[in-house]
């Protein structure tokens, strides 16, 4: 008998049908994957089953009992944990507090018995952790350790993981899947939600493939492959990304940046002494954990602040900060982080498109209204925003407001492109078009530099790789040999010679 | 010496009502509520604190008075700001408006234009600890004032010793994970803001019931605006608020002394003084300040 099993789920909101009759089933001290695109509807059947929705159809049943459950209390109660992309801790908070919060059994609290229960739950998971750290000090890593050993303290059987490793380290993913292997051991159930293939051979029996809202597979792991499994989530062959790999080193140098520092309004240095440089025709990836810089290097060479020292060329013309027209006037392209503060909601999409160069359809203060819906339909056309020009930007996906950020900078041939985290949160075909947009624009000619957190798409993208780790290059690899490992380490702040001796 | 220990005495006294208001708002903060009323609710706590005294001769129900006007006035806050969601700032100091408003008409309605502020026959005494030593006089305060520094160590325990205390600070620092918990974040939010409207309650009765066993309008004389500053100050931690409540009150008790010694300077900036140190304080110490993260914030499940 599963000790889980949910029939006939079905859920919508509104006109959308999130969840088609979803079956789904968790057998004891099994790693069931489920896997699919964004938009599959793998988050929305996992929050019915944390209590955070409620299905419109269909029943769970936990130990044979058909259940409900109407909040993460109830679900709680049967025994079901749920790790969420975004922890539910409390930064200001030690790791014990965050572990006890909502359950803390005693009115008075008892610090040294309740650390001590921390210490013997992170044990038997083979991790150690401070039970006195404030969270907001620890890595991601740790973090997701922690919330953790928050649904082991409540009891769970069954953890639910949402994509547990979009933000880790190749480090951190390999000590969670060695946890989740203790935790398999120990009899419990895990379901980790994902959509890298990789990460279903590694960790997983089953597999449960979803696409828009439906079941379109299960399997024995060992019983499928990569591409049997890549077809099922996306409906057709995927093609991968092919990059050239012409040798760039003589290239004219279109970006070049020289010891960048900054520091943060308490005073904290966030750059120091950073520099790189990016040739035509050439993508440079910047690797690293979140937090150690990218977001400061990307505002600074996004027009949006200014480093308390250090310089900046384009093309051989000094780059003024702070100063975002500028950048226009030098041709640089800019996909910021946050692609919702990329677009004005409220302005059309061809008020969006035209944004930088308001200049060319403005005569005498006035816009030239004819001129610019012919240019939003061209870019609409050229770009595949699926939108008309009047639509208010808010009311697009995610990957369309992309869309509308890639025309609207590309489209002026830049010289330079500065893409950061540019597929954060889109799914398998957005991802793929904004990879194929970055390569068109290499191979135009533009230096591209490219910021991500997501390793993969650095490794797939680039031709060269640099590693940031506390707001400075420490390491740089040409694509080709990369060794994932090393990558990893100089990421976590491994000096590179230590790693060099290592490898 | 005795001068010095007539000081220490008269900065005690001053501090009380400065202590429990913080300690209150200190208490509503953390759990991410900013209670702007706190001025007004001082005042009409001061207020029917006196009236409740007065007209049943009970010292004891005047004070049971004041601390229910101090809830009262707190739970219409949390309608307003937790449960409608409305701004924190708005409805703040909406509620100082309306609770000076209905003070001050309430006074003329019973005391018409009485040229000197109605008086209590008798106020709270004051307790002495160790009469007949050189400090006498500095343990010889009302009762209310010993409360006070009691409460203190009380809050300390409650917030950081207590699973309610976990589960406040909790609620003001991020209510939605506090909620994934299973934490009810609007109970924890009421149950601050009553929490924090008693001890509101007992700074105004301290000054109407205590200190001076009087009633006048300008009774509360922007002592709940300092409180928040000196939350501010002591970095929502009950002792460093203890420290701020202590640093004004002793201030104020120096100017009061350096204008009865005659000193020559303007008596207005004597008067001013406590003041001004209180915004140099916060403007040195408010710019490191650690505001719990969901202050303002009006929470609301997705």
């Amino acid at each position: 008998m599963p000790v889980l099993e949910m029939r006939g789920i079905t859920k919508r909101f509104g006109a959308l049908v999130a969840n088609d009759q979803i079956t789904f089933d968790i057998e004891a001290g099994e790693v069931h994957a489920l896997l699919g695109e964004n938009g599959a509807g793998k988050s929305t059947l996992m929050k019915i089953l944390y209590g955070l929705y409620q299905p419109d159809e269909g029943e769970i049943h936990v130990q044979g009992q058909r259940v409900s459950l109407k909040s993460p209390a109830d679900a709680i109660a049967q025994g079901i944990g749920f790790v969420s992309q975004h922890f539910a801790l409390i930064p200001t908070f030690t790791v014990t507090e965050n572990v006890i919060l909502g359950h803390e059994k005693q009115p008075i609290l008892q610090h040294a018995a309740m650390r001590r229960q921390v210490v013997e739950t992170a044990e038997k998971l083979r991790f150690n952790i401070d039970p006195d750290a404030i969270v907001g000090h620890l890595s991601v890593g740790q973090q997701q350790r922690v919330e953790i050993l928050k649904a082991l303290y409540r009891g769970c059987r069954v953890l639910i993981l949402d994509e547990p490793t979009a933000v880790l380290t190749p480090q951190d993913t390999e000590k969670l899947f060695s946890i989740l292997v203790e935790l398999q051991r120990q009899g419990l159930s895990v379901v980790i939600i994902t959509h890298k293939l990789n990460e279903v051979f590694t960790i997983s029996q089953r597999v449960t493939v979803l696409r828009l809202g439906k079941v379109v597979g299960r399997e024995q792991t060992a019983n499928t492959s990569q591409t049997e499994l890549s077809q099922m989530m996306v409906g057709r062959q995927t093609i991968p990304v092919t990059r050239n790999t012409d040798h760039h080193s003589q290239n004219e140098i279109k970006l070049n940046v020289q010891n960048l520092t900054m520091a943060d309004r308490s005073g904290a240095p966030r750059l120091r002494g950073l520099s790189l440089n990016v040739r035509a025709q050439e993508i440079v990836g910047v690797a690293g954990v979140a937090g150690n810089g990218q977001s400061e290097l990307v505002s600074i060479l996004t027009g949006m602040a200014q480093p308390q020292s250090g310089s900046a060329q384009v093309s051989g013309n000094v780059m003024p900060f702070g100063n975002p027209g500028a950048l226009s006037q030098l041709k640089v392209a800019r996909i910021p982080e946050d692609r919702l503060k990329g677009v004005i909601g409220d302005l059309s999409v061809a008020d969006n498109l035209m944004l930088e160069q308001v200049g060319q359809f403005t005569r005498a203060g006035h816009l030239n209204r004819k001129q610019i819906r012919e240019y939003a339909e061209r870019l609409i056309r050229d770009f595949h925003i699926k939108a008309a020009p009047d639509d208010p930007a808010r009311t697009l996906s995610g990957g369309n407001i992309q869309k509308i950020i890639l025309a609207r900078s590309l489209a002026q041939n830049p010289e330079v492109v500065i893409a950061a985290q540019p597929t954060r949160g889109l799914d398998i075909g957005a991802t793929e078009y904004v990879h194929q947009k970055l390569l068109e624009q290499k191979q135009r000619g533009a230096a591209v530099l490219l910021i991500s957190e997501d390793l993969d798409e650095i490794l797939v993208l680039s031709d060269r790789v640099l590693v940031i780790f506390e707001g400075m290059i420490v390491g740089e690899f040409a694509a080709n040999d990369a060794d994932i490992d090393v990558l990893g380490a100089l990421m976590t702040g491994a000096s590179s010679e230590k790693v060099k001796t290592h490898a | 010496m005795d001068s010095l220990i007539l000081l220490f005495a008269a900065m005690l006294r001053i501090s009380t009502p400065i202590l429990f208001a913080s300690l209150g708002e200190t208490l509503v903060e953390r759990a991410g509520v900013l209670n702007l009323g706190i001025e007004g609710t001082l005042l009409l706590s001061a207020f029917s604190g006196f009236v409740a005294a007065q007209f049943t001769g009970s010292l004891w129900l005047g004070l049971v008075a004041a601390v229910l006007t101090g809830i009262a006035l707190s739970l219409l806050m949390g309608l307003l700001t937790v449960t409608f969601g409305l701004s924190q700032h708005v409805c703040g100091l909406g509620i100082t408006l309306l609770a000076s408003g209905v003070a001050l008409f309430a006074f003329r309605l019973i005391y018409g234009g009485a040229s000197t502020p109605p008086a209590l026959e008798t106020s709270f005494v004051t307790l002495d600890i160790l009469p007949g030593t050189a400090f006498a006089p500095l343990f010889s305060q009302h009762w209310l004032t010993y409360i006070s520094l009691l409460c203190v160590p009380l809050v300390h325990w409650l917030l950081y010793r207590t699973a309610f205390g976990l589960r406040l600070r909790a609620v003001g620092e991020q209510p939605e994970a506090a909620d994934t918990a299973g934490i009810n974040v609007y109970k924890m939010r009421y149950l601050a803001l009553i929490l924090g409207g008693a001890f509101m309650g007992l700074a105004g009765a301290f000054l109407s019931l205590a200190q001076l066993g009087a009633f006048s309008h300008g009774i509360i004389n922007g002592r709940g605006w300092v409180a928040i500053a000196i939350v501010i100050f002591g970095n929502w931690l009950p002792y460093r608020v203890l420290a701020g409540a202590l640093l004004f009150g002793g201030v104020q008790a120096l100017q009061l002394r350096l204008q009865a010694e005659g000193v020559p300077l303007p008596y207005e900036l004597l008067l001013a003084l406590p003041y001004i140190l209180t915004i140099v304080a916060i403007a040195f110490v408010g710019r490191n300040a650690s505001y719990p993260a969901a202050l303002l914030k009006p929470y609301r499940r997705e």
